[in-house]
């Protein structure tokens, strides 16, 4: 799991990007913008990945899996 | 929202924005400086008292607008939402030398699209500095550079910026008599669009930066960072605008000499933009993103923008920045202070990972 809740752009997508290079199936990303909920959701889909998002209380929970 | 959708608001954005300069410069406006974020943080500054530049002070409707839009659409869209304490004093003085990097080059990361639009080339050898600076600013972030997180703050938090703004316009409108103004024919700080209509533009800017989440460092950013190129479209849009209305309005005159307000030291136009790159990168944003994040409500933001302006108050205070005659040794050292701070400020706060790029 990635917790990029209060870390600005581009970091929570830096994180992510990072973590990819492990190749796995799915991640867990919490973040707390919307703004990174959108260029999360972008690059996983450019990187063949589907992301859906759940919002709980004031942060985002995407679950980014393999396509 | 899918991508298509997206990259078309860009597209839509960039060029709305760019139209809205060449219009403010039709009516009023400094040439190429239809949207300066930083020239009219300066020109606000001198207006207030904070430096006595005669030639440069106006309240510049255009900013108020800018933040006030970006409040009204990010509060329709429930995205107002107050949040700062990620390394307030260190986002200052990065908002300080950018200030300080923008007027040694004479614009902003915008102002240096409509410069290039209007044919200036010195804004050419300023986007190869912006460019090798944001590179500088990438290398730091995938080095773990954070300036760490944020947390929610109350509602009065977020909005005392935007409410600033608000009086701001309030003593343009009602009290003028308290404000310093450039004299007609004095400087730039003379030549300004007619108030409503500024204010109108910059509203527009505002919310429509707000809903793309424009950013003039953010593209190449995330070019280099992520083979992303959405931000770049909406940068390329502000391009062509500006160029097309160059050529439309006959204003168009391409070259490196006599360029209006600008000047043609090609290293330091280079070194200015350099600095500006590296601190927007630092700071997650542009000056106009600055603005429009602290208008979200962004505490941090707005103390980046706080930062801005005493920035512009130094610059002309202790003769840094720079005039059509060419930049001042004063300005050189203190962008040559602001790569050393900037620097000690990426790698004090960088985790020192190896580049994962």
């Amino acid at each position: 799991m990635i917790d990029a809740r209060g870390v600005s752009c581009p970091e929570p997508l830096l994180m992510l990007k990072k973590a990819m290079a492990g190749k796995e199936a799915e991640y867990i990303e919490l973040v707390d913008s919307r703004v990174a909920v959108e260029n999360i959701t972008r690059f996983a889909g450019h990187q063949g990945y589907a992301v859906s998002c759940t919002e709980i209380d004031d942060y985002y929970q995407l679950t980014i899996s393999k396509k | 929202m899918d991508v298509k959708k997206n990259n078309i608001w860009l597209i839509v954005s960039g060029l709305v924005i760019g139209a809205l300069a060449v219009l403010l410069v039709a009516f009023g406006n400094p040439a190429n400086m239809g949207f300066c974020i930083a020239c009219f943080i300066r020109d606000t500054a001198g207006s207030l008292g904070l430096h006595r530049a005669a030639a440069v002070q106006y309240v510049r409707p255009e900013i108020i607008g800018v933040v006030i839009g970006a409040s009204a659409v990010a509060l329709f869209r429930r995205e107002f939402v107050p949040r700062g304490g990620s390394a307030p004093m260190t986002r200052f003085v990065l908002g300080f030398f950018v200030m300080i990097g923008c007027l040694m080059f004479l614009g902003c990361p915008l102002r240096m699209v409509l410069r290039l639009g209007g044919g200036d080339l010195n804004a050419l050898v300023g986007l190869a500095g912006f460019i090798v600076g944001i590179g500088g600013g990438v290398f730091f972030l995938n080095r773990g550079y954070s300036l760490k997180r944020t947390y929610s703050l109350p509602k009065l938090e977020g909005a005392l910026l935007p409410l600033a703004t608000v009086a701001l316009l309030l003593l343009l409108v009602a009290a003028p008599a308290l404000l310093l103004f450039t004299e007609a024919g004095g400087g730039p700080g003379a030549a300004h669009a007619p108030l409503l209509l500024a204010l109108a533009a910059g509203l527009l800017v505002g919310g429509l930066a707000q809903r793309v989440r424009l950013c003039m460092v953010g593209g190449i950013r995330d070019l280099i960072l992520f083979r992303e190129y959405k931000l770049l479209l909406a940068f390329a849009a502000v391009l062509v605008a500006a160029l097309v209305g160059a050529l439309l309005t006959g204003s168009f005159k391409l070259g490196f000499i006599e360029q209006p307000v600008a000047h043609n030291d090609g290293l330091w136009n280079f070194l200015g933009m350099l600095l500006v790159g590296l601190g927007a990168v630092l700071l997650g944003g542009c000056p106009l993103r600055q603005l429009v994040l602290a208008g979200e409500g962004q505490a941090d933001s707005a103390v980046t923008v706080l930062g801005l302006l005493v920035g512009a108050a130094f610059a002309h205070n202790f003769a840094l920045a720079s005039s059509a005659a060419g930049p001042t040794v004063n300005g050189k050292i203190a962008v040559i202070i602001g790569f050393v701070v900037m620097v000690l400020i990426a790698v004090l706060n960088s985790r020192g990972e190896k580049s994962a790029a």
